[in-house]
């Protein structure tokens, strides 16, 4: 019987009973993992269900999180496989090679196909990301009336109409200016804090800010856009229907903040958008007008007055 | 651990020795180290320092998690909280990690290349002292008012009429110190590189730790001019009544944004490099291989350090920027991502048929490579701007870079610190206490930011001083904050080894672990002038080379006279023939 040494052994194949065990180790990772997610929303995905373009990111996120899971899975496994299978032992002899030029071209064109799988993946998902969608039979039915727009200088459905918000930042609080269908805007109809739209109407905004950088984000309804003094930014979101309630009051709201550090109380600048019918938005509307009107009149009522007291003198 | 070598037979010369004379007495006690020119004292003050402040933004980073351990937390007012992210940010950048590359590179590189000292010794001690006014002219800034804009700054906050103290010109300041301080280093680095290495050593057979510190010089003196020239428009803003970033008088905040990461996104490989390049010296040594395919290593650097001066703007996604813009920075990040692949490839190949020793080491290696795989991949949802457009600014971007540096460079720059202090101080480190840290600073450090992602994911942006306490956030901090704590204890126990190691380690000897590079063929500590003899360098591991021959002549010289004149050398001894 002859002994070969260590050193002149061949390396042992992978085993295919250790191989087997391996993978059914790492599917049942990924099987738990996947059904820790649930039980943890979020911990795993960003937020969505507020709006589709929301929903896209959430699913082109998906997509990635598998490709990276089986990246992550196949690399720190080759890794601890490594760790294990070479650790210093008696007999045992480095084997002393110095690079492998066809591995060398090999994992640099699998890690380069990868990314172009993940790039095509994107450039399919990103026009309706980016793009807004029609409004939906159940949104605010005024199409040709000035309330919604049709406009140029910003991404349009392709139907041209949405409802056209503009959203300022300042420090700390967020103003949004409702179209009132003329073109002067100092007399439309705003809120603070809060923004309420129709559901099922396809709302763009047009993101400003007025003193330092802040960022719009509602998680929900889609991503960041950040309101930059001196430019305009744009996003839109689509609130499905359910998510209006009976009343005015029972609407769901999408809660978010501000993202971009605007000074010391950037934590508190928040946002929030309440989902509402378009029966009950377009009464909210009317309400606030008027609410602007006499608020106008009472000032213009008391300005005149204390011009009557000062001339009086 | 003691190196056996062969006592210099009187009548043969060719045995190559470690030999080297001190060529005038050394100059003792402080003013040795404040006059100093010497790239060894420049390269430990160097170390020293920037540990001190690693050891202030840890502090600070501790302050921060304190705060947001529980939802709504009064502990700190939200100026004080603004204060402390902006300082730990500034200091870990500015003040620890790139500078501790420097010290590392000061130290190590003229050994490593045969030198015996850098191209410019005078320049060099202007680079710390610069360095150390830095700091000094920041911290200062505490006692005052210190700045609340992050360490990105971004105007209009950080002009005058929204931060008018003297904190933001501290920060300024701090810039345009150590931005000098590093472009005279990088500038010495290149110049050394370029003109002292030893014979035979063309660049085919450089470390790849100093091919790192070549692509780190040269990205240095690419990238720094920008945020100098930066900074200086901030300055003439806030003081000078220019309006270069104020869009009211047709500035443009978004300039600030691209001069910054214009310098900032090259930044991120001036930090992690380097740590690239330590790694690539430990890991063939514990697992006893050459490197894995040293030309493609070498090569990914460069390209890495070419391709991160294009890929500036996805820190910018959520800007109002044209959809091509969006598209070509998204393309150029996914590019980056080759070759940074390929290192990890190469990592895990030289470990492959190795017969690997787990010193402590090859420990935060290992800890580095399998972290930074997670920083790698989360850099790829970030990189594709629509998923960006939820995840920027929050906790998961905060998550993402902390693998990225922690994992790319302060893991590394531990690796450096337990391998690279037998040579440094001629006394080993503990390797229990090495292997605790080890395990309480990986163990703490993902405790601290993998649940990070799903903070961010749940909706919390960065740099808020509190937060509502909906959903699992108020228990994903805590499990941070918990972490944070744990990851202290490890760099606690670094720290208490290191203080250790200094008097009680035992004593090393020349080349400990048997390593590969010129800095083991001197004692530990190296005398003033590094060698006195520069052997001809014949491959990328001189060291081997240099064992090897050792080896054939002992055991020829055993052949001839058996027994007598073959005797092994206590390892103090050695080199001070």
């Amino acid at each position: 019987m002859t002994i070969i040494p260590p050193a002149l052994r061949p390396p042992r194949p992978f085993p295919t009973t250790r191989r087997r065990l391996a993978l059914a180790l790492a599917a049942v990772t990924v099987v738990s993992l996947a059904a820790a997610g649930p039980a943890f929303a979020n911990f795993w995905t960003p937020e969505s269900g507020g709006s589709p373009n929301a929903d896209r990111i959430h699913s082109l996120y998906v997509i990635v999180l598998v490709v990276a899971g089986v990246v992550f899975f196949g690399v720190e496994g080759a890794l601890l496989y490594a760790l294990f299978r070479f650790r210093a032992r008696k007999g045992a002899v480095a084997a002393q090679i110095r690079g492998n030029t066809r591995l060398e071209i090999g994992w640099t064109i699998g890690a380069a196909v990868i990314l172009v799988v993940l790039a095509t993946v994107t450039f399919i998902k990103l026009p309706g990301i980016r793009n807004p969608d029609d409004s939906g039979p159940g949104g605010l039915q005024t199409a040709g009336a000035p309330i919604l727009t049709a406009q140029v200088d910003n991404r349009q459905p392709p139907n041209g109409k949405s409802l056209r918000i503009a959203v300022n930042g300042q420090q700390y609080i967020w103003r949004y200016t409702y179209p009132d269908g003329d073109s002067n805007t100092l007399n439309n109809p705003f809120s603070y804090t809060e923004m309420v739209v129709p559901t099922d109407t396809t709302v763009t905004l047009d993101i400003r800010a007025q003193d330092v950088a802040h960022s719009w984000w509602v998680p929900k309804l889609g991503g960041k856009f950040d309101a930059v003094p001196g430019y305009t930014n744009h996003t839109w979101f689509k609130i499905p229907a359910k998510f209006a309630g009976a009343t005015f009051a029972k609407g769901t709201v999408f809660t978010g903040q501000c993202a971009e550090l605007c000074g010391r109380n950037h934590a508190n600048m928040i946002a929030r958008v309440r989902a509402v019918t378009p029966a009950q938005f377009e009464q909210w509307i009317a309400q606030r007008k008027s609410d602007v009107a006499q608020a106008d009149d009472t000032a213009a009522a008391g300005r005149k007055k204390l011009d009557a007291q000062l001339n009086g003198q | 651990m003691a190196t056996t070598e062969i006592a210099r037979p009187a009548a043969s010369a060719a045995v190559p020795q470690i030999a080297a004379h001190d060529v005038r007495p050394e100059r003792t006690g402080w003013t040795s180290w404040v006059t100093t020119t010497d790239h060894k004292k420049i390269g430990i003050m160097y170390l020293v320092l920037t540990f001190v402040f690693f050891i202030m933004g840890g502090v600070e980073a501790l302050l921060i998690r304190l705060q947001l351990s529980q939802a709504d937390n009064t502990l700190l007012t939200p100026q004080k909280y603004n204060e402390l992210f902006t300082l730990h940010g500034t200091t870990m950048i500015f003040l620890f990690v790139v500078p501790v590359m420097a010290g590392f590179g000061n130290y190590l590189l003229p050994l490593m290349i045969g030198a015996r000292d850098m191209a410019f010794p005078k320049l060099n001690a202007l680079s710390f002292w610069l360095l150390a006014a830095g700091g000094v002219v920041f911290y200062a800034s505490i006692f005052f008012s210190p700045p609340e804009c992050g360490w990105t700054c971004y105007t209009p906050l950080a002009e005058s009429s929204y931060l008018p103290s003297g904190g933001v010109d501290a920060w300024i300041y701090l810039i345009h110190l150590t931005g000098l301080s590093s472009l005279i280093g990088a500038i010495n680095f290149y110049a050394t590189i370029a003109n002292m290495r030893a014979p035979g050593m063309g660049w085919g057979r450089l470390p790849l730790f100093v091919w790192a510190i070549l692509v780190y010089a040269i990205l240095l003196i690419l990238a720094l001019p920008v945020i100098a020239g930066a900074v200086t428009l901030l300055l003439t803003d806030r003081h000078f009544g220019t309006h270069f970033f104020d869009p009211t008088s047709g500035g443009s905040p978004l300039l600030w944004q691209h001069l910054f990461w214009f310098f900032g996104h090259p930044e991120v490989y001036i930090m992690v490099l380097p740590g690239f390049g330590i790694i690539s010296e430990v890991i063939p040594v514990f697992a006893r291989k050459p490197i894995f395919g040293y030309k493609a290593v070498a090569a990914s650097t460069v390209v890495i350090a070419f391709l991160g001066l294009l890929v500036w703007a996805h820190h910018m996604f959520s800007t109002p920027s044209p959809t091509v813009v969006l598209v070509f920075f998204m393309m150029s990040s996914f590019l980056i991502a080759v070759p940074t692949g390929v290192k990890i490839f190469n990592w895990i190949g030289t470990l492959w048929r190795g017969t690997i020793e787990f010193t402590t080491p090859l420990l935060y290696c290992v800890g580095f490579i399998g972290t930074f795989l997670i920083g790698g991949i989360t850099g790829i949802f970030v990189a594709i701007f629509p998923i960006d457009w939820q995840l920027t600014d929050t906790y998961f971007v905060v998550a993402h870079f902390h693998y990225v540096i922690v994992g790319g460079a302060v893991f590394a720059v531990f690796a450096g610190v337990h391998y690279w202090f037998p040579k440094i101080t001629g006394r080993m480190m503990s390797e229990p206490l090495g292997k605790l840290s080890f395990w309480l600073v990986l163990i703490g450090f993902h405790v601290t930011f993998f649940v990070q992602h799903a903070i961010g994911l749940d909706g919390m942006p960065r740099r808020v001083y509190e937060y509502p306490d909906v959903g699992h956030l108020e228990l994903y901090n805590l499990i941070s904050t918990i972490g944070s704590f744990i990851l202290a204890l490890g760099v606690g126990v670094i720290v208490i080894n290191v203080v250790r190691s200094l008097k009680r380690g035992a004593v090393a000897g020349p080349d400990p672990w048997k390593a590969n590079t010129l800095e083991w063929f001197t004692q530990s500590p190296p005398p003033v002038n590094n060698f006195d003899t520069i052997p001809r360098i014949r491959s990328v591991e001189p060291m081997k080379d240099i064992r090897r021959e050792v080896a054939r002549q002992a055991d020829r010289l055993a052949a001839l006279q058996p027994a007598a004149t073959v005797a092994s050398m206590g390892p103090e001894t050695q080199g001070t023939v």
